[in-house]
């Protein structure tokens, strides 16, 4: 990311944003892009309006004044113009930050986890702000908080140690890695008996026991054998109490692709 | 050109909100005012009456020395007080050369430090009423011009070593150890060695400003020595603001 924004040259290999390489067009590169750094990098001693026009001169925007209330306008904090930023709370601090970053309408923006250290009040206002941005610039935006990134984006990449393992949407994601559909089923009681019956069924796989009487399976998406399991375990006089299909959460592709031990969590 | 103004812009009304700043500017103004009062009364005093009638040189002398205890002041928070605020990842991506910047910032000091000078005129117009017929208004110019270059070599410095920091009182004290040494050692061989010491001289901060600017002689290899004094300063800041990127 701070390749990107041209903080630093890449150590090896080339980066360009916008058609502009970050090196040897670096000036240029900056002018196309946004960014909302980890730390919001904010003059305390500055009024939130004195500090949006400084960052609006210094990108020469011609009407800066109202580049500057735009901007306000769209992050919420028109009220809080001629405050000190040093008297903001967290949540405003980052959405200061953030119209810095939306100032000259870019065509990337680039936020390094925005919504790390907030409240969950502050989360869900930052993220509505980023939900509308998004729908007129690029956003690139890294979090550690996976179900943001299901929730905030339209394509997902995992990077580990420094090479990306997964590029793809959220729903597609969660398909792919969960080798087709999970599912749990549920029955009163010797749901291992049942093992013999539904291991004749074609197309189940990764069939297995787990505690509480609970049967678990997957499937390829083509196929369905959903109605055929019902119909064994009725057969096979169980009392069926539960069927459900299981959606690997983000955290858990997250940790299947980058090979760690998963933790207690279960799918849910 | 225009970030460099917009950049030098905040600086410059930065001091104005900034304690510290004010607290330099009024010792600033205060010691060289007693030290002129004081000045002005030994010689009035003195049983041989004036003797030689007093010049802008009571003035400008003590400022000289003055200027090399305050910029370093007034020039520490700069780059590092960016750097630790991590505000220098803002100017550093945003549409801004590095030398734009630091230039900028050292445009910014200068300009505040040339407002603190301008306070000072009060005295030598005052010393022009006192005696007849009035200082010699040549000397005074080449002084003052004396004075302000000085200023810009010694802010120029401390500019691009604050740029190397993050840290304002390391800044300060690394600041004032250059200062010293270009002020007072680095001529010294001029004095001691018998033979070859005489380029040293050249290097001397100090011998620039009291033989020729303050004495009324505006000279050329002065104003070559303190311009390019500056421009060193911005540039070794603009070289490690350039390796703080590789870092």
């Amino acid at each position: 990311m701070r390749i990107l924004t041209g903080y630093m040259p890449p150590s090896s290999g080339a980066a360009s944003i916008a058609g502009f390489d970050v090196v040897s067009q670096s000036l240029e590169a900056r002018r196309q892009v946004g960014y909302l750094p980890e730390t919001v990098p904010l003059y305390t001693d500055m009024t939130v309006f004195g500090y949006l026009k400084f960052m609006a001169d210094l990108r020469h925007l011609p009407e800066a004044e109202s580049a500057v209330e735009e901007a306000l306008e769209k992050v919420g904090l028109l009220e809080r113009a001629s405050g000190y930023i040093g008297n903001l709370s967290k949540g405003m601090r980052q959405r200061v930050g953030l119209a810095q970053a939306l100032l000259h309408k870019p065509q990337v923006l680039i936020l390094d986890e925005p919504t790390i250290g907030l409240d969950p009040a502050q989360i869900s206002e930052v993220r509505n702000v980023i939900r509308e941005v998004g729908r007129e610039h690029t956003v690139l935006l890294s979090t550690h908080i996976l179900s943001e990134a299901q929730q905030l984006c339209d394509r997902i990449l995992i990077i580990n140690r420094g090479k990306i393992i997964v590029e793809d949407t959220p729903a597609n994601l969660q398909n792919s890695l969960s080798g087709g559909q999970r599912m749990e089923v549920k029955v009163r009681s010797q749901a291992q008996s049942l093992l013999p019956v539904l291991e004749k069924i074609s197309g189940l796989k990764n069939l297995s026991l787990n505690q509480g009487n609970s049967l678990q399976f997957s499937y390829e998406a083509g196929a369905d054998p959903r109605p055929e399991v019902a119909r064994a375990i009725i057969h096979a006089n169980a009392d069926l109490l539960e069927m459900r299909s299981i959606n690997l959460s983000l955290e858990e592709i997250f940790l299947q692709l980058t090979g760690e031990e998963p933790s207690q969590a279960q799918a849910e | 050109m225009r970030n460099l103004w917009t950049i030098a812009k905040r600086e410059f009304s930065l001091y104005f909100s900034s304690p510290l700043a004010y607290t330099i500017g009024f010792l600033f103004l205060f010691i060289v005012g007693l030290l002129f009062v004081l000045n002005l009364g030994s010689l009035a005093l003195s049983p041989f009456g004036f003797g030689a009638a007093p010049d802008v040189r009571i003035v400008t002398g003590p400022m000289a020395f003055l200027l090399l205890l305050t910029t370093p002041a007034i020039t520490m928070r700069l780059l590092a007080d960016e750097a630790r605020m991590g505000t220098l990842e803002l100017l550093l991506t945003a549409p801004v050369r590095d030398v734009e910047l630091v230039a900028g910032k050292w445009l910014g000091a200068f300009l505040f430090t040339l407002t603190i000078i301008a306070f000072t005129f009060i005295f030598p117009i005052i010393l022009n009423g006192l005696v007849k017929p009035g200082i010699d208004q040549l000397q005074m110019i080449a002084a003052y011009l004396g004075v302000i270059l000085l200023a810009a070599a010694f802010l120029g410095l401390g500019v691009g070593i604050s740029s190397m920091f993050s840290n304002q009182i390391a800044t300060f004290f690394v600041t004032l150890v250059v200062f010293i040494v270009l002020w007072w050692l680095v001529g010294a061989p001029a004095n001691l060695l018998p033979v070859g010491g005489e380029p040293f001289r050249y290097l001397d901060m100090s011998s620039h400003f009291y033989d020729s600017f303050n004495n009324g002689i505006i000279s050329l290899s002065g104003v070559v020595y303190y311009l390019s004094l500056t421009a060193l300063g911005i540039f070794l800041g603009t070289l490690a603001i350039e390796i703080r990127r590789w870092r």
